[in-house]
């Protein structure tokens, strides 16, 4: 409780009534105690695009800082220098170093993280051996959580090595594009709930335990399975929950490491949403977790904001005026723009509500909201671009 | 009235990247497929209760429920019935056991031992198989479950683009796991139709460059795998009634300001300079925003599929809307 509580690391700098306090970007990035910034929330809300602009930002004004990105698009991915899936850092050309600063990227292999940690783990024999089993292939490319957790070992490798070596002062990390912004919190303890489940420890049983007590269960399924399945499939099963079984341990113990890291003082959450009430609905589902979780959560951002109207004609006024325009001349140019600008104003008005509930809801959450760009973010520039937007939010 | 193409189409499949709208554009289809007095069912697979939200009812639980009327053909005829059904594995397991195996007290024994969790969530392929499994048997039911409806089309508001070729490619998902047996021949008939001219993989997007570069992929790798690829939605299009050369005049910060202003003025608002110049700036962003539209538009043109297209609703998306959304895909000829 007392670490969460020992500083406050941003929070309500202006105080707008009734909206909520403003999130200051600079701040968070320039306080040499944020280690790590982990960018989360649901899948098409700019996750990416957010944690690449402020990972330049921060090494623009000083960190020596590493993205790690999960699924960038590929012009951007093209333009930072890792189209490359090597699961290795690599320095980004083009970032303005006069700060002292620099910036490396990755890109997530979610397997080779897996196999690396088997590898890491077990002897090479055995390491084999689980590596070829249908069912270890399939927990390493497709259960559900898999990806999460493989970005979070990568993380808490990522940050051995900064302590080690000092590369980096600054790990800022994007996560999966998932349905739920909680798969990333939840994914560890899936991983961990599943092997630990009953069906592992009763395949293990026969193998350990001197007496079967629970042969005459242990029969049942065995023919249930065996009947609807065949038999090659049980001994797979078997063979991969044996192997499994030596890096167990060294699974668990990893999960809850990283799990503590992310816990830490150095750690700040930034939950990134659009004005949706889908997107803003996960993002108070996150922020209430990160709290239950005693989560250091630093802000929200709200991106692809529709941009403010100019002038202060009403959605109606504008209507009713393009209607009367319409009637002389269908194809009135100024009746066009009259309903653009109606559209503008009842889209800004509705995204307001939707803030202003959230911000109702959770009034300590400090927020920055990033305004819809015309265009594709696909380089530096337009990188920088959001940076700055970010910090003006 | 509807595209010749879509007449024989059962199993609609609706894809697309996060954030393009695919539940709002399966729901808006279930709903302009239901309305020829059809009985539509709408699935979700994802366990997100998006449809109970969206519809505006309790979430759903592992039973078919009406949710809504179709959308009304305004021919005087009635529309038919929207049911909506939210699939989760570990029922459609226990489900499927139950249908074809008499396991009895070995059943009850596989709940217990956590088997039915285990296979629900690591065993290769086998959640989508059961999703899958599902989905089939609502579309082509069979004489296991008396006294469910028949539905003329069924809807699956299916995973996202990245993920709907492994999806829906059943045997290749099972090679590892069932190379024989019962769970084989089934999902070799399950191919069978999602092969089919009854089934269209439909792909949502926006006309920004990653959502239409996830499109091309995703056509690319369903075409790879033999699975029918249906039409491109096009969703959240900004208005287009702004002629082109003014566009470019608005781009260019060349609008005629002085005639904008007199028409402003003849339509009895005040126009104040800064209303104008803010009119202009508001149609500077627009211009370029439909130069990127116009751009990707270009790109969907060749993706060999035929697109139907759908406006940014500025209220946003509540029930209205989805009707607003079906009446649309009527006129378009989707549904």
């Amino acid at each position: 409780m007392a670490a969460r509580s020992s500083r406050t690391r941003v929070g309500p700098l202006a105080a707008r009534s009734g909206a909520a306090p403003a999130l200051d970007v600079d701040a968070l990035l320039d306080d040499r105690s944020t280690g790590i910034i982990v960018c989360c929330g649901s899948g098409g809300v700019g996750k990416t695009t957010t944690s690449a602009a402020l990972a330049l930002r921060a090494a623009e004004r000083g960190r020596k800082v590493v993205v790690l990105t999960i699924d960038p698009a590929r012009r951007l991915a093209q333009s930072m220098g890792i189209e490359q899936l090597d699961n290795t850092p690599r320095p980004v050309t083009g970032v303005d170093a006069a700060a002292g600063g620099h910036l490396d990227a990755m890109m997530l292999d979610m397997k080779r993280t897996f196999d690396e940690v088997v590898e890491g783990q077990a002897s090479p024999e055995k390491a084999q051996q689980i590596l070829e089993n249908p069912f270890y292939v399939a927990l390493s490319s497709s259960f559900a959580g898999t990806q999460e957790y493989m970005a979070m070992e990568k993380l808490g490798q990522l940050h051995a090595d900064a302590q080690r070596d000092g590369s980096y002062d600054l790990i800022v990390v994007d996560t999966p594009p998932s349905r739920s912004a909680l798969d990333f919190l939840d994914a560890p303890e899936r991983l961990s709930s599943f092997l630990d489940g009953r069906f592992i420890r009763l395949m293990l049983a026969p193998a350990k335990g001197p007496a079967r007590l629970m042969s005459a269960g242990i029969g049942l399924i065995t023919n249930a399975l065996t009947k609807i399945l065949g038999g090659q499939v049980l001994r797979d099963v078997q063979t991969f929950v044996a192997a499994l079984d030596t890096v167990f341990g060294g699974f668990r113990a990893r999960a809850q490491k990283t799990y503590a890291l992310l816990q830490a003082d150095g750690t700040a959450f930034l939950v990134v949403a659009a004005p949706e009430p889908d997107a803003l609905r996960e993002a108070a589902y996150f922020v209430e977790r990160l709290g239950e979780d005693r989560m250091p959560l630093a802000g929200l951002v709200v991106n692809r904001a529709s941009p403010a109207p100019r002038g202060r004609l009403s959605a109606d006024e504008a209507t009713t005026a393009a209607a009367r325009l319409r009637k002389l001349d269908p194809t009135s140019l100024t009746a066009g723009l009259l309903r653009l600008h109606a559209d503008r104003v009842r889209t800004t008005e509705r995204e307001a509500v939707l803030r202003e509930r959230f911000a109702a809801a959770h009034p300590h959450v400090a927020t920055a909201v990033v305004p819809a760009l015309p265009t594709d973010v696909h380089d530096l520039k337009g990188l920088r671009r959001v940076g700055t937007l970010l910090a003006q939010g | 009235m509807t595209d010749a193409a879509w007449a024989k189409v059962r199993l609609h499949v609706v894809t697309g990247k996060g954030g393009t709208g695919k539940s709002t554009v399966a729901a808006a289809l279930a709903l302009a497929l239901a309305s020829h007095g059809k009985h539509v069912l709408l699935c979700e697979v994802e366990g997100r209760q998006g449809i109970a939200r969206m519809f505006d009812v309790d979430p759903l639980p592992y039973a078919e429920r009406r949710i809504a009327a179709g959308l009304d053909p305004g021919d005087g005829r009635r529309a038919g019935v929207v049911h909506a059904l939210h699939i989760d594995p570990e029922a459609a397991l226990l489900e499927y056991l139950a249908m074809y195996y008499k396991l009895g007290r070995a059943g009850r024994a596989l709940d217990r031992f956590g088997v039915i969790e285990f296979a629900t969530t690591i065993a290769p392929g086998v959640r989508d198989v059961l999703l899958t499994g599902k989905v089939f048997e609502a579309v082509q039911r069979n004489s296991r479950n008396k006294g469910a409806i028949e539905y003329d089309a069924v809807v699956l508001d299916a995973p996202p683009t990245g993920r709907i070729s492994q999806f829906l490619n059943v045997s290749g998902e099972l090679a590892g796991l069932a190379k024989v047996g019962p769970i084989k021949s089934q999902s070799d008939t399950m191919m069978t139709l999602f092969r089919s001219p009854r089934t269209a993989v439909h792909l949502v997007t926006v006309l920004e460059e990653m959502p239409v570069q996830e499109t091309a992929d995703g056509i690319a790798e369903l075409r790879a795998n033999g699975l029918p690829v249906g039409a491109v939605v096009v969703n959240q299009v900004r208005p287009r009634d702004i002629a082109a050369d003014d566009l470019l005049a608005a781009r260019s910060g060349g609008l005629d300001k002085e005639a904008v202003r007199e028409d402003l003025e003849a339509a009895g608002v005040t126009a104040t300079k800064t209303l104008v110049d803010g009119l202009a700036a508001e149609a500077r962003d627009h211009a370029e925003r439909r130069a990127l539209e116009d751009a990707q538009r270009a790109l969907v043109a060749e993706l060999d599929a035929p697109s139907y297209e759908l406006p940014l609703l500025a209220g946003g998306i509540d029930l209205g809307g989805l009707y607003d959304l079906a009446a649309r895909l009527r006129e378009q000829g989707m549904a």
